[in-house]
Parts: structure tokens; sequence; C-alpha cells
């Protein structure tokens, strides 16, 4: 019990320490890393809830994806990120004081709250035992039955933002000389031979 | 000493609220803004994760997945759009995406 209370105290420091420096570092490089630093904290944090298919989820669609997109983004543009940055201390009163209002609020939900008493009956899908079946294996008896038309839905919405991506970003560039495989076997030989007499002497 | 949901749910309020800090301090970057909205979407996540166990109910699990599909798919196309105003306009200051104003 007492190295779970370690092991979160060192998750969630290293998960708020490396926020700070997401929104903080001067080199947005420096911090789309620390983003991938505070997913695997939040990963492990999903760990020691018990909850250890998300957590690997976590891992693989927020490091090995998106971050991975964010670092393709941010190194791909060629941005003088000195100039976004300046006017950033001007707001910081403003932003910290917004900030500390919501922390604040987000506290007082937190600190006044009590979960009611007989709510685990309520429960829509109760958690099977660790004992009997894995994590894994229950998510999936779940998911793939009573939610399966949410989990088609996500592979639509998957398939849209795909569809979405490579149309915005897709160029048609004038003066690029492609294959054209319709031209090529439309292509007849009336149409590009042609047979001469040429008389000696005088060419075509 | 035990943890509990609380010491999750104050975790995942210091995130949301970093995110939207981070909103604030890097209003000129959009690439910043964007990181700071994954995080707050991560937030949500560890608290829908932190009721799903401390409940024992597993479909607060299913929800994390779902909100992790649509940020995937909003990071793409949200960077997709960057990259592509990038190409038109050579910058990706805020102040001047007021193309749509007409």
């Amino acid at each position: 019990m007492i190295l779970q209370g370690i092991a979160f105290y060192v998750f969630a420091a290293l998960l708020v320490a490396s926020g700070v420096m997401v929104i903080s570092a001067r080199n947005p490089v420096h911090s789309v890393l620390y983003l991938i630093l505070a997913f695997f904290q939040a990963a492990g944090l999903c760990l020691l809830m018990g909850a250890e298919f998300v957590a690997m989820i976590l891992v693989i669609v927020y490091v090995g994806a998106v971050a991975v997109l964010f670092l393709f983004v941010v190194m791909m543009l060629d941005i003088n990120f000195r100039e976004l940055r300046q006017g950033a201390l001007e707001v910081l009163p403003l932003g910290g004081l917004i900030g500390l209002i919501l922390l604040s609020e987000l506290a007082a939900v937190v600190g006044g709250w009590i979960v009611a008493p007989g709510v685990e009956k309520l429960a829509a899908a109760p958690t099977p035992a660790i004992s009997t079946v894995t994590n894994t294996h229950a998510l999936g008896q779940l998911m793939y039955t009573q939610y399966v038309y949410l989990f088609q839905a996500c592979g639509i919405v998957l398939l849209i933002a795909m569809i979405g991506a490579i149309v915005l970003t897709l160029r048609h560039r004038a003066g690029v000389r492609k294959q054209d495989v319709g031209a090529q076997i439309a292509r007849h030989r009336d149409s590009v031979v042609a047979i001469r007499k040429v008389s000696s002497g005088e060419g075509v | 000493m035990e943890i509990g949901l609380g010491h999750y749910l104050t975790v995942s309020a210091i995130v949301f609220t970093l995110g939207v800090l981070g909103i604030f301090l890097n209003r000129k970057n959009v690439i910043v803004i964007l990181m700071s909205i994954e995080m707050m979407l991560l937030a949500v996540n560890l608290n829908l994760v932190a009721f799903s166990t401390h409940l024992h109910d597993l479909v607060g699990q299913i929800f994390a997945m779902i909100i992790l599909t649509v940020a995937a798919a909003e990071a793409a196309i949200g960077l997709a759009i960057l990259v592509v105003y990038f190409r038109n306009r050579g910058s990706i200051r805020v102040e001047d995406i007021n193309m749509m104003k007409g």
C-alpha cells in the first residue's frame, strides 16, 4: 500500500510538472516532448487505478500517433517561434487569475462532494472480479456486445478524419508530370503512328 | 495514506487547469493551443477512468476510449488545417486567422 502511494505521488508530480513545461517551454519541440512525458505519466496513473487496457491505449494512441503527429508538424513548419512568444507575460496575470478561479472551483467541487451510499448498485456494467476476468477481456466483452454500434461509429469518425486530413493537405501542383494510366491505356495505334511516303532527297 | 478517488480527481483538475492556462499563455501559437486541448482531454480521460475504477463500472473506460478516438481525429484534422493555413499564409499567428470575417 505504501508502494502504491509513492507511485501515485511520483506519477502525479511528474504529470503536473511536465504539464507546466508543456505550456511554458520556449521551443515547441520541447513542448511536444514534455507532452509525451505527460502522456506516459497519465498511463502510469491509469495502471495504478487498475485500468490497464486504457493505459496501454493511452501510450499507443497518444504517444504513438498524436504526439508523433505534433512533432512531425512542428518540425515541418518553418516558423519563427520567438516572435510567437512575445506578449505572453502580459496576459499572465489575467490567465493566472482565471486559472486560479477555475482550480478553486474544481477544488470546491472535489472537496465538497461525496459518493452516495449504494451507488455501486446503479452501475450500468459492473466490473467483474479481477480474479475471474481480466480488465481487457471484460472491456472487450462489453464493447463488442452492448456498445458495438458506438464502436462502429468510432471507426466512421476515424475514417472521416483520415479522409478529411488527406483532402485538406493534398495539393495538385502545376507543371508536375504524373503517370496517367487511363490515357496510356486509351492510346491507340491509329492516333499516334502515321505512315508517310517519303520521296528520296526531299524529307518530310 | 490510502490513495482514493479524491487524489486522482485533484490531479486531473490540476492538469485541466494547466490546459486552460496554456491557451491563455500561448494565444499566438496555434500548435501549443492544440497541445493544451490535448492535455485537457487527457485530464477528462483520467477523470472518467478514476470514476470507472472506483465505482466499479466499466462504462467509464469505454467512454474514455471514445474520447481518445475523438481526440485523435481532432488532432489529425487540426494539424491538417494548420499545415494548409501555413502553406497559404506563411505564418501560424492566431491574429492572422481572420479570413472568414469576409
